[in-house]
């Protein structure tokens, strides 16, 4: 991971000069303005810092900050950074990817990438659509969608992306929305500090393709009713006034959501990310029904588990140290390894 | 009684059997005895595609050849003087390949009325005569093996398996090898267990006396060293050089060393070889798939180790999007493809020359990268460091065409100075290149190497974004231009057309040869052996083999034009001689062959000889 040091930069050294070309209105644009304003507390210096996308609207992301950054092809940029983390450890390592890069062409580099636990920050914008290739459905998209391809409704069911990463064995896997920048910089600050993968989806509105999608969690008048925020170590009340609740029913498999009023305060799940057993924070992912009702966000699996990168540099660092001579003498010597023979 | 002693000057044995029984190690060892003699050699396995196909049938057979002499050969020899056929199926796969008059040497206990059916012998070869052309030796090898390990502590089963050892006894009395350096080997091999140690060795004894007293065997054969070049030397297999040169690469260039592969036969290798070399700073990861496994590469290379992806031709399909990625970012990253036979899953364990259009033109837009092609195993150590070396200077993807022939079949290899490989040493970018000496300009070119500086995450002040979308010329922003992309894409052919890459030799000894035979890759052994046969007959031919097919060396055109006849040999459907036709207007010959078998020396011989006399 990459070590803080005292260097003082703001929001405005994140800018790049290239002009940020997302149609007016799109929700990338809070996201990118609550990263770049959120980059200056992590201290790392920007040299240090790499943003690596796939293709996507959200995937033009690296363009616009002032670090360094790939954008590179469909769905390769988890395996691509995994690469570049693995070997420069010295690095901060983000993936920006969206909905269709992450989840559908580019699903197994994901799940690959959260079971080794390498160390890259994953941001999975959702704007539950294909925006760059103008609205076809994605594998986020409710079953049943009209877009451009499915005229008469999609008849795919959709993943929920929370529910896949934790399956592949995610250790930290949280959920934010565009609009709502403090608390996307709070799990922005989580997954930062996290050693391994760290799996953030954002709720992104598309406003041209797929606008309002999550309306529900934003509009004042439901936001309160919808929206489930996760803190742990509290117990998990939602409503204006606290008036509904996540309880673990016993003999169930999942948990459910309850008027508080009918459930003994004592039944209430406090939340708590750092439990190990996955089952929990799936069963926080199985909440929302269609309509987005009871979705939680904030962070709901944080564990500790040693990164891929480094057990892999360990493996090298821990070889070279017991080499001795230069790479030249080495090298030397392991050309005439086995059955050697000399002609003078 | 006295055996009599007879000298030759080359042998081809070969030995076959179930593919449990051993053989690729056999003749693995016997080798290796070969070469503490000194002879030179020349060896091919042939392994079928299971791992275990079904005991005692024609598909489970694997054989091993070798080819040792006093003189420089080039091939594994076109038929065998000598075959050991450890069952009725290694005894009828092989049987066709043999010159009248040749030894076979057979396991009798496996000629059993079950084992001849499962193979389609309506009659017992060793007893209704067809053998009659052929110098036959029964041998009851199982039985006698079991005899001989009667006061050893081991199973039944550790004892019948030991029966290879017989065999390699056996031959190795005949052949007259040192025997040390496989006593030795069975000492490392199964120092867990010394029972097994002193199992084998006794077995191998047995074989060996089993020859010295005999009457069957009443010669035995030397064959002397071979004249060769002063040094030390070891046996080497082509995809052994390779990883060698891989780990070269990293130490001549200082640069760490990042592999990204998935499993492929028959590049496999190379990936479990190169993970044993942690200490030389190679860091190895085994993809999800490889596309992955090339994209981890590249993101490696980004970060400034040199990036290495290796597989075989259907892993190249699919990491063909990131070449050409790689091919806009412009940063080296090395691929290689060990070829096997395809189209799709084809025959994956023998070998074709049939990726090069793949290599040369197999990706989308117009994407030129370097390719280059080893000539034989030892060879692969040398294309790797090559590889390596375009590949970090000219900031490219380069391709590298081994295939299943050099990558399995090996050589002696006289073991190179270290201080002697190339220096590969490259500087990354650490200060702004713009004139006002504040501004970086990613895709500003190094006026002759036209490569762009290769600025690495981690130098402060050199912040820039790279991507496949469209570059504007030096300063790497997104530009739709489409001047500038004309731009662009004629600036890529032309920086690896501007590669400098050495001239093609031409070896024609007495410089009057009309017709030139041009080759690539794997088939240098097959080419020139023939050609060495046509000149000693007092026919005149001329052979020249390209190491470098992206791009070709600048003398080529010349060369061609100077001939009345080119040939192009391959193991494709004529891939060179299309590019060679297009790009020099000559009229190549091309000859073709895609059996997933290298050629013999003697088609090629007789081929050349008709082109050579009757024009
Ligand atoms: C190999 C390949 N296939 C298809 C495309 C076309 N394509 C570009 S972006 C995209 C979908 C992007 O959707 P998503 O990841 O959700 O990103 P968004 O634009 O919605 O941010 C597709 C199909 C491509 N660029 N490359
Ligand atoms: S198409 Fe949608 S996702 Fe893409 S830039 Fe426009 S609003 Fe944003
Ligand atoms: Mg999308």
């Amino acid at each position: 991971m990459a070590e803080p040091v005292a260097v003082k930069l703001t929001q405005k050294d994140f800018k790049s000069d290239q002009e940020v070309r997302w149609c007016p209105g799109c929700g990338d644009y809070a996201i990118l303005a609550a990263v770049q304003s959120f980059m200056p507390e992590l201290k790392i210096p920007r040299e240090r810092t790499v943003f690596v996308s796939g293709i996507g609207c959200s995937s033009r992301f690296p363009y616009y900050m002032n670090t360094y950054g790939m954008h590179s092809i469909h769905g390769r940029a988890p395996a691509i950074a995994t690469g570049l983390s693995v070997s420069r450890p010295d690095l901060s390592v983000w993936v920006v990817t969206g909905d269709g890069d992450a989840l559908s062409i580019g699903g197994n580099h994901l799940i690959h990438a959260l079971r080794r636990n390498v160390n890259l920050k994953i941001l999975l914008f959702n704007n539950r659509i294909y925006g760059l290739t103008k609205g076809q459905y994605s594998p986020t998209s409710e079953i049943g969608k009209i877009t451009k391809s499915t005229p008469v409704g999609s008849a795919d069911s959709p993943f929920n992306p929370l529910s896949l990463a934790l399956g592949a064995e995610a250790t930290f896997v949280a959920r934010t929305l565009d609009s709502d920048r403090k608390h996307l910089q709070s799990v922005l600050r989580a997954a930062a500090e996290h050693n391994g993968s760290a799996f953030v989806e954002i709720y992104q509105n598309c406003n041209i393709f797929n606008d309002g999608a999550f309306e529900t969690l934003k509009d004042p008048a439901t936001r309160d009713e919808y929206l489930i925020r996760l803190e742990h170590g509290q117990p998990i009340t939602f409503g204006a006034d606290g008036q509904r609740c996540v309880v673990h029913p016993p003999g169930g498999f999942g948990l459910e959501v309850r008027d508080t009023a009918s459930v003994d305060p004592a039944d209430i799940v406090v939340h708590d990310a750092t439990v190990s057993e996955p089952a929990y924070a799936f069963a926080l992912s199985r909440l929302p029904g269609l309509d987005l009702r009871n979705t939680p966000i904030g962070v709901f699996r944080k564990v500790d588990r040693p990164s891929y990168d480094e057990l892999v540099v360990s493996q090298v660092e821990t070889a070279k140290a017991k080499a001795t001579g230069t790479p030249e003498d080495q090298l030397a010597g392991l050309l005439t390894t086995g059955d050697t023979w000399t002609i003078l | 009684m006295a055996k009599q002693v007879r000298q030759l000057d080359r042998v081809v044995i070969r030995f076959a059997g179930d593919s449990g029984d051993g053989m690729q190690l056999t003749g693995d060892r016997f080798t290796s005895e070969t070469a503490q003699l000194g002879n030179d050699i020349s060896t091919l396995p042939n392994f079928p595609a299971e791992i275990r196909a079904p005991a005692g049938t024609l598909p489970g057979v694997s054989s091993f050849q070798v080819h040792f002499a006093d003189t420089d050969i080039l091939t594994p020899g076109d038929a065998p003087n000598v075959l050991v056929a450890m069952n009725p199926a290694a005894l009828k796969a092989n049987v066709g390949d043999l010159p009248r008059g040749a030894d076979i040497i057979v396991n009798t206990d496996e000629f059993t009325k079950r084992n001849l059916t499962k193979v389609g012998y309506a009659a017992n070869p060793l007893e209704d005569g067809s053998l009659d052309g052929y110098s036959l030796h029964p041998v009851a090898l199982t039985a006698m093996t079991i005899g001989a390990l009667a006061d050893h502590d081991v199973s039944k089963k550790d004892a019948e398996r030991a029966k290879n050892m017989f065999a390699l006894g056996l031959l190795s009395w005949m052949y007259s090898r040192p025997y040390d350096s496989t006593l030795r080997f069975l000492e490392r091999k199964f120092a867990a267990r010394p029972e097994l140690v002193a199992a084998n060795i006794a077995a191998f004894k047995a074989g060996w006396n089993f020859g010295e007293t005999t009457e069957d065997f009443g010669v035995r054969y030397e064959v002397k060293p071979a004249k060769m070049s002063p040094g030390t030397y070891r046996n080497i297999t082509g995809n052994q050089a390779l990883s060698l040169g891989l780990v070269a690469a990293g130490v001549r260039s200082g640069l760490p060393v990042f592999l990204g592969a998935y499993p492929i036969t028959p590049a496999s290798d190379i990936l479990h070889e190169l993970s044993k070399h942690k200490r030389f700073g190679v860091t190895t990861m085994q993809a999800e798939d490889e596309i992955a496994a090339i994209g981890a590469a590249l993101g490696a290379s980004y970060g400034g180790s040199l990036g290495i992806t290796t597989t075989s031709g259907p892993g190249v399909a699919l990491k063909g999007e990131t070449i050409s990625l790689a091919v806009a970012l412009e940063l080296p990253l090395v691929i290689i493809d060990v070829q096997r036979a395809g189209p799709s899953t084809g025959l994956p364990t023998k070998t074709e020359q049939a990726d090069l259009n793949m290599a040369l033109f197999g990706r989308h837009g117009e994407a030129p990268v370097a390719v280059v092609a080893p000539r034989s195993p030892s060879d692969c150590f040398f294309a790797a460091l090559e590889a390596a070396r375009i590949a970090l200077t000219y900031r490219t993807p380069v391709i590298l065409l081994s295939d299943n022939y050099v990558a399995n079949g090996s050589e002696p290899w006289l073991l190179p100075e270290v201080d002697s490989l190339p220096d590969l040493r490259v500087e990354f970018a650490t200060e702004p290149n713009g004139e006002d000496g504040k501004t970086f300009l990613p895709y500003l070119r190094d006026p002759v190497t036209m490569a762009r500086p290769w600025a690495i995450p981690g130098t402060p002040g050199l912040e820039h974004r790279i991507g496949g979308l469209e570059k504007a010329d030096k300063t790497g922003d997104i530009s739709y231009d489409p001047a500038n992309h004309d731009f662009m894409v004629r600036t890529r052919a032309a920086r690896i057309e501007g590669i400098p890459v050495p001239d093609i030799e031409v070896e024609d000894p007495d410089g009057d040869a009309r017709t030139l035979v041009l080759g690539w890759g794997s088939t240098y052994g097959p080419i020139g052996a023939a050609c060495r046969a046509l000149r000693q007959r007092g026919l005149p031919i001329a052979q020249a083999h390209l190491r470098h097919l992206s791009p070709m060396p600048a003398n080529l055109g010349e060369v061609l034009k100077g001939y009345d006849r080119v040939v192009i040999p391959e193991m494709n459907l004529g891939q060179l001689a299309h590019v060679i036709r297009a790009r020099f207007l000559v009229d190549a010959i091309p000859y073709n062959q895609v059996s997933g078998l290298p050629f013999t020396a003697a088609k090629l011989e007789s081929m050349l000889e008709e082109v050579v006399k009757n024009g």
